[in-house]
């Protein structure tokens, strides 16, 4: 297993990887938005934790498809499939690679943009402890997306439109702490639900894509 | 030691039969080759051996972990070197040998090139030193020869007879002769499906296959 991951992080970093992507788009859209909404901090500030929200969870929507979709292409997931590692392994190994390169950077990259978006100082914490228990449900959720469509051609539509309604729960507790803990307010209830989905995911998302892929090799 | 037995075989492409009644055994030491004509259903007959997909009627044995699964596509990172291609197929398999493996396959001079700079019979003789390193003693090969030369099919021949010799076997869908000695051929002609299809699908999934 961790030769796979290790696989996968090089692969990322190296020449035609995904890395960086992420952050770029996440980049793009704080930079956008108070050209958007206008500079002021009375506008700005009670939307950003939406907006990075927002902003993080299509950030790693970009790059999903790319888990199993490479693999599937040049015939490596035939042959994961019949190595000695379970399906369910290669699954979870995937996902954590992509939160790995896609999340993590996310994570580091976000104070810098808060400040972009006015983010009130007292809510950076709040922001990156939110990000740091919900991206891995993205990154999760999409592993069974990306699962679900691998194999069908221009199945990124198709796994947008899958994915989108299970981020929604994420989306909302992970800026409801974030928006709590800018105003002040006790933010535990909502992040101890967003650590819910998060584990919730984490157990029972790698059984139900290695389904999903074990259909799809067919 | 038998490594592999089929019974009453039946295998199905897109909801279709396309092979039954098959049946053959194979030991260690022994070599088949699958032949007929294309579409007769020999790459879907050796995905359901390796696993991939479940076999529509009849049953195939297998010692357990025997397997070890080479289709058209090779499995080759383009973006990592030969060597590396190498050694993570090698670390998954928990097998060993990997610069034997690249020796046999004479991709030492290649070893750190990026995989992707690769002729096509140079990926293919990557993807057939995967199977070496893999230390599964059933090797169940699909068109393994396609884009090689003369001298790598040698070559190739010269691996999978030292497979044999140490103990292995090989199933292989091929249409050249590979020049195995005691290599038994097995034309799938006679076992083509009849056509009486089941005009629904068995099952739900199925319908979506």
């Amino acid at each position: 297993m961790l030769a796979l991951l290790i696989r996968d992080l090089r692969l990322a970093v190296r020449a035609g990887g995904g890395f960086g992507l992420g952050v770029a788009f996440f980049l793009i859209l704080s930079a956008l938005v108070p050209f958007g909404v206008g500079p002021d901090r009375a506008a700005l500030a009670p939307v950003a934790p939406g907006i990075l929200w927002v902003g993080a969870l299509l950030a790693c929507l970009l790059s999903l498809d790319r888990i199993f979709a490479l693999d599937h292409e040049d015939g490596s997931l035939d042959l994961l499939a019949t190595a000695p590692l379970p399906l369910e392994g290669a699954v979870a190994v995937k996902a954590l690679a992509h939160w790995i390169t896609t999340g993590l950077p996310l994570i580091l990259a976000a104070p810098l943009f808060g400040v972009l978006l006015q983010l009130p100082p007292a809510a950076m914490p709040w922001l990156i402890v939110s990000l740091l228990v919900g991206t891995p449900a993205l990154s999760m959720l999409g592993a069974f997306g990306a699962a679900l469509t691998v194999g069908l051609r221009r199945g990124g539509l198709l796994m947008s439109l899958l994915v989108l309604p299970l981020y929604i729960p994420t989306l909302i507790f992970g800026a409801e702490v974030t928006r709590r803990g800018a105003e002040g307010l006790g933010a535990a209830t909502p992040l101890v639900f967003l650590a819910g989905i998060t584990l919730g995911a984490l157990a029972l998302i790698p059984f139900a894509a290695s389904a999903a892929l074990r259909v799809n090799l067919r | 030691m038998r490594l592999l037995a089929a019974e009453g075989l039946a295998v199905s492409r897109g909801g279709l039969r396309v092979i039954e009644g098959l049946g053959f055994t194979l030991d260690a030491g022994e070599a088949l080759v699958l032949r007929g004509p294309n579409g007769i259903g020999k790459t879907t007959l050796l995905r359901c051996i390796a696993g991939l997909q479940p076999p529509a009627a009849g049953s195939i044995v297998l010692a357990e972990d025997a397997v070890a699964y080479a289709a058209h596509a090779d499995g080759i990172k383009p973006a990592l070197s030969v060597a590396e291609n190498l050694a993570f197929w090698a670390r998954v398999f928990g097998g060993t040998g990997a610069a034997a493996a690249l020796r046999a396959m004479d991709l030492e001079a290649l070893a750190d090139r990026p995989a992707g700079a690769l002729s096509a019979g140079q990926k293919r003789r990557l993807g057939l030193a995967r199977l070496m390193v893999t230390g599964r003693p059933l090797w169940v090969l699909d068109e393994p020869t396609v884009s090689l030369d003369a001298a790598s099919t040698l070559r190739f021949a010269e691996v999978v007879r030292a497979h044999l010799d140490g103990g292995g076997a090989a199933l292989m869908a091929t249409h050249i002769e590979l020049g195995i000695a005691g290599a038994r051929a097995l034309d799938l002609t006679p076992y083509r499906a009849s056509g009486a299809a089941p005009a629904r699908p068995h099952s739900f999934n199925e319908a979506f296959a």
